[in-house]
């Protein structure tokens, strides 16, 4: 008797969201049931899905959402850039900063202010040592790491993911094409 | 076209007609052929800024003394200035120039502040749509962050200069099309930005209407009506519905309107 064909290692997949919303999270669940064709093929390492805090050393590949607004986006940034063969970049505020670097035109100093401002009580900016501390400006991932794949969406479709995804694990080169590829 | 009369080049080896006197742009744009463009638009005089529509001509290939056939390029010419030439050998859809029209692409979207998800000309956007078209999936360079205004003042148009890409199809519009002159670039390289023609250089003070050309050729977000976003929902705006490249006639010269 043969013996069974070796089993192909699952790839190790490590998710976050930085300064995000969590849309492109949701929007992977858009994929619906290919989860589970998914789940064949890889398991889910540090990420908002399984809980776990910190990457393993030998993920294969990083999703990443959002931008990087506070410190501790960069050491997560970093996290990730150490632990995973391959950073993706997934959804606007990932590739340019989004939403959240609208606010990069404005003076930190005057954010605060104008956000911690109540009524007769004067400004009290919350300065707790474990509220990471915010950065001057929003920055894309690839301004701080080495990013090797970019999927642009506002979120991406669950489409628009699953074509990117499996279009990397078969080893291509992920190419959306029209109705997939949005900005917005 | 079958009186032997008119003349003809060669697009990526597919012979195009065109009349004399039509640009390479004018000519493809005609017969069919889409060449990506930003600043070309068939009303106006071409301006040839935005390089997008840059193609090769008459490439050759050369056979050195050991035998080997080397490839020498053609000359590069933005197609929307350059006249067609009968019998001349044009290159528009190759590796380099996507990849060079790639990074035009880029660097306009890094050198503004281009969120897409908050901009109501998302889907409509010319920007965006060649953007898609060429597979953009990265802005590749460092994001610029530039400080730029927004001006309100007028009751009718929004101007949101975040977003301007310095095409001058305002300013050829007010210029040539509306006899107004209301919009202008002032300063220099990375200084140069769109003015107002007004003593406060607001919008609302100076005749802009909103049914002027001027105010409907901005093929970015710069230049918006008030009152008028979003109109049309998610998924079937222009460049939901079919790709930039999908209908090069519309891009064709309009001959009514050529002054």
């Amino acid at each position: 008797m043969n013996a069974a064909a070796p089993t192909k290692r699952k790839l190790k997949v490590a998710t976050t969201s930085l300064a995000g919303c969590f849309g492109c999270h949701m929007s992977f669940l858009d994929i619906d049931e290919r989860i589970l064709d998914l789940v064949e093929l890889v398991e889910f390492d540090r990420s908002p899905i399984t809980d776990i805090k910190h990457c393993s050393p030998d993920c294969d590949l990083g999703i990443i959402e959002g931008g990087v607004c506070n410190a501790e986006n960069v050491h997560v940034l970093q996290e990730f850039r150490k632990n995973c063969k391959i950073l993706i970049a997934m959804g606007a505020c990932a590739i340019n900063g989004g939403l959240p670097a609208q606010r990069n035109s404005l003076d930190i100093r005057d954010i605060l202010a104008a956000v911690y401002a109540r009524p007769g009580r004067g400004v009290h900016i919350p300065n707790d040592p474990e509220i990471p501390l915010l950065l001057n400006e929003v920055h894309p991932l690839h301004e701080v790491v080495k990013i090797d794949y970019f999927l642009p969406g506002c979120p991406p479709s669950g489409d628009a993911i699953w074509k990117f995804l499996t279009d990397l694990l078969a080893g291509r080169t992920p190419i959306l094409g029209h109705g997939l590829i949005h900005y917005d | 076209m079958t009186d032997g009369q008119t003349n003809s080049f060669f697009l990526d080896d597919e012979e195009i007609p065109f009349e004399e006197g039509q640009t390479i742009i004018q000519a493809a744009l005609t017969a069919g052929k889409y060449i990506p463009h930003l600043c070309y638009h068939p009303e106006f005089k071409p301006h040839g800024s935005c390089k997008l529509c840059t193609v090769r001509i008459d490439s050759r290939t050369i056979t050195t003394e050991d035998g080997q056939s080397v490839k020498i390029p053609g000359r590069a010419a933005a197609s929307c200035t350059t006249p067609a030439v009968a019998g001349q050998h044009v290159e528009s859809e190759t590796p380099e120039l996507l990849d060079l029209r790639r990074t035009l692409v880029q660097m306009l979207l890094v050198e503004g502040n281009h969120y897409c998800p908050s901009c109501e000309k998302s889907g409509k956007c010319l920007l965006q749509g060649l953007a898609y078209d060429l597979g953009v999936m990265d802005p590749h360079f460092p994001q610029y962050f530039s400080k730029r205004e927004v001006d309100a003042s007028h009751p009718d148009i929004l101007l949101d200069f975040n977003r301007c890409i310095l095409c001058e199809l305002c300013v050829r519009a007010s210029a040539e099309m509306d006899k107004k002159n209301v919009f202008s670039l002032s300063g220099r390289g990375a200084t140069k930005h769109l003015i107002c023609n007004s003593e406060s250089g607001r919008l609302g003070d100076t005749n802009l209407a909103a049914t002027d050309k001027a105010a409907n050729v901005c093929p970015v977000g710069v230049i918006l009506h008030k009152r008028h976003g979003f109109e049309v929902p998610y998924g079937q705006r222009r460049f939901d519905k079919a790709p930039i490249s999908a209908d090069p006639v519309q891009y064709a010269p309009v001959k009514e309107k050529v002054r």
